[in-house]
């Protein structure tokens, strides 16, 4: 039996389906990082995943354990190098997000003075100029999915965006495969209808036809979950 | 010399470097020197943690530069989110990668360097001052010219120096701390603990050996010196210290 955060984690590891030997990179938080090593773990074996810190993983540790073989170094000098190389690609968190991908986790209100100033744009406009990125949104609600970011931090598909892969929520999984390169609702998780993730979405989403339900965790792929999140940390993470 | 003569050097107005990244390795003994001098008008140029935070608590900043302000384990820095909220402080946010080129930039001694990050964001529109070049070679691309983060004073905190300001990291991680010492006009490094130039080998291998004398006017022995951020492997961050700090305001070892 799955939980709502096991079908979180292996739809944010789809996002990395097919990239090959390139930098899988969680920003944090469980979802993301779990994510990025159940890839490497099942379907993506040549997958490079670090450790948090700045060592490339031999082996692929849990969550919080420091992994028994290193095979690379890669401090923050080099990261934001490899963002310009390109063979990276990030999962991010956005506070909000438009119906073309621009995300912001700079501020909320006006920039000159805002009602709440947040982390600042960190590395988001180099990530989405130049690498493949997906976004993981625990918690999908009018307040995150706006018609309008305050502050554009990550670039849109209309901006300039190297390419923006999928968005994974605790609802559904979206992208931006439409000919406007607007945001399309590509499945629900099992048990959420479309009229909810459409209620709690502040744009109109692109929906073609009947919307597919993201799909279950295989059996190995809940093994190899509980073996890297013994303590369930990834529920935690996920709105109900 | 003693941080509080570091302090002395720095006047109103100047812009000052902080090397470090959010709340690690940050020289936090020379911030707080900064903290009880009478220095004010300051523009901090910093991958910004704690020591963003204190001096525009203390009324020290004119001007922050910096792609974020966090304490990593805590992500929003309170001390700097007032200020903002305020309206108290100017701001030039820049993206992280463009931000490593505008210390490279300095560093090399050029104008500036293109780079692809910032383009298309709104890191373009609040900094009205950032011009675009145009590549002269085939491909014509357009690129952000990135202006050199030319600074008067570099503080870095290291593990390791010797007295004549050969610095070592014994870390994981250097950050940006030689780019900042060569940036800077005058760069003063604190570190754990001085050690004669000959014993500098001993607890970590040459390359560890990040800056050099010749990019140093003067260095501090300041024991938990970065103290309440990290400064591995000689200690890690003092969570417990960290979160007093989120909910007063203040640090307790601050003057």
């Amino acid at each position: 039996m799955s939980s709502r955060a096991d079908v979180c984690v292996v739809a944010c590891a789809e996002a990395f389906r097919g990239d090959g030997e390139i930098l899988a990179a969680g920003i944090g938080g469980a979802v993301t990082v779990l994510a990025a090593r159940l890839a490497r773990l099942t379907f993506e074996p040549e997958l490079l995943t670090h450790d948090g810190v700045c060592l490339l993983t031999g082996d692929v540790p849990a969550l919080g354990r420091a992994p028994e073989v290193v095979e690379g170094w890669l401090p923050f000098r080099d990261h934001l190098w490899l963002v310009l190389n390109g063979r990276r690609h990030v999962m991010l968190g956005a506070s909000q997000i438009d119906r073309y991908g621009n995300t912001n986790i700079s501020c909320i209100g006006d920039w000159a003075r805002p009602k709440a100033q947040l982390l600042g744009v960190r590395g988001a406009p180099g990530n989405t100029r130049c690498d493949p990125t997906s976004y993981w949104i625990p918690r999908h609600t009018p307040r995150v999915f706006v018609p309008e970011v305050d502050m554009v931090s990550g670039v849109g598909t209309d901006r300039g965006a190297f390419e923006l892969r999928r968005v994974v929520t605790n609802l559904a999984v979206l992208d931006f495969r439409t000919p406007d390169g607007s945001m399309r609702l590509v499945s629900v998780h099992p048990g959420v209808k479309v009229d909810e993730v459409v209620a709690v979405t502040g744009f109109d989403l692109h929906i073609d036809g009947d919307v597919a339900v993201t799909r279950e965790p295989t059996g190995e792929e809940l093994r190899v979950l509980d073996r890297l999140d013994p303590e369930r940390a990834r529920d935690r993470e996920v709105a109900a | 010399m003693s941080a509080e003569e570091v302090a002395g050097a720095i006047e109103s107005g100047m812009t000052v470097g902080i090397g470090g990244w959010g709340s690690r390795r940050k020289p936090m003994a020379l911030v707080s020197a900064i903290l009880r001098s009478p220095v004010s008008d300051l523009t901090v140029v910093s991958y910004g943690g704690p020591d963003v935070g204190m001096l525009c608590a203390a009324g020290k900043v004119r001007k922050v530069v910096a792609p974020f302000v966090t304490l990593d384990s805590i992500p929003l820095e309170p001390c700097f989110r007032r200020a903002r909220q305020a309206g108290e402080i100017e701001f030039a946010e820049y993206d992280e990668g463009m931000f490593m080129f505008g210390l490279l930039a300095a560093a090399h001694r050029l104008p500036f360097l293109p780079t692809r990050a910032g383009l298309g964001s709104d890191v373009m529109r609040v900094n009205p001052e950032l011009r675009t070049v145009r590549s002269p070679y085939g491909d014509g691309e357009e690129l952000v010219a990135v202006p050199a983060l030319t600074m008067d004073v570099a503080l870095v905190h290291m593990n390791r120096a010797d007295a004549r300001g050969n610095a070592q990291y014994l870390g994981p991680d250097p950050y940006f701390d030689d780019l900042y010492a060569k940036a800077a006009a005058r760069c003063y490094v604190s570190c754990e603990r001085i050690v004669d130039t000959a014993d500098l080998l001993k607890e970590g291998p040459v390359q560890s050996l990040l800056i050099s004398r010749s990019m140093v006017t003067g260095v501090v022995e300041a024991p938990g010196g970065a103290g309440f951020t990290s400064c591995e492997p000689d200690y890690g961050r003092d969570e417990d210290r960290q979160r007093r700090y989120v909910e007063t305001g203040v640090d307790e070892q601050q003057g």
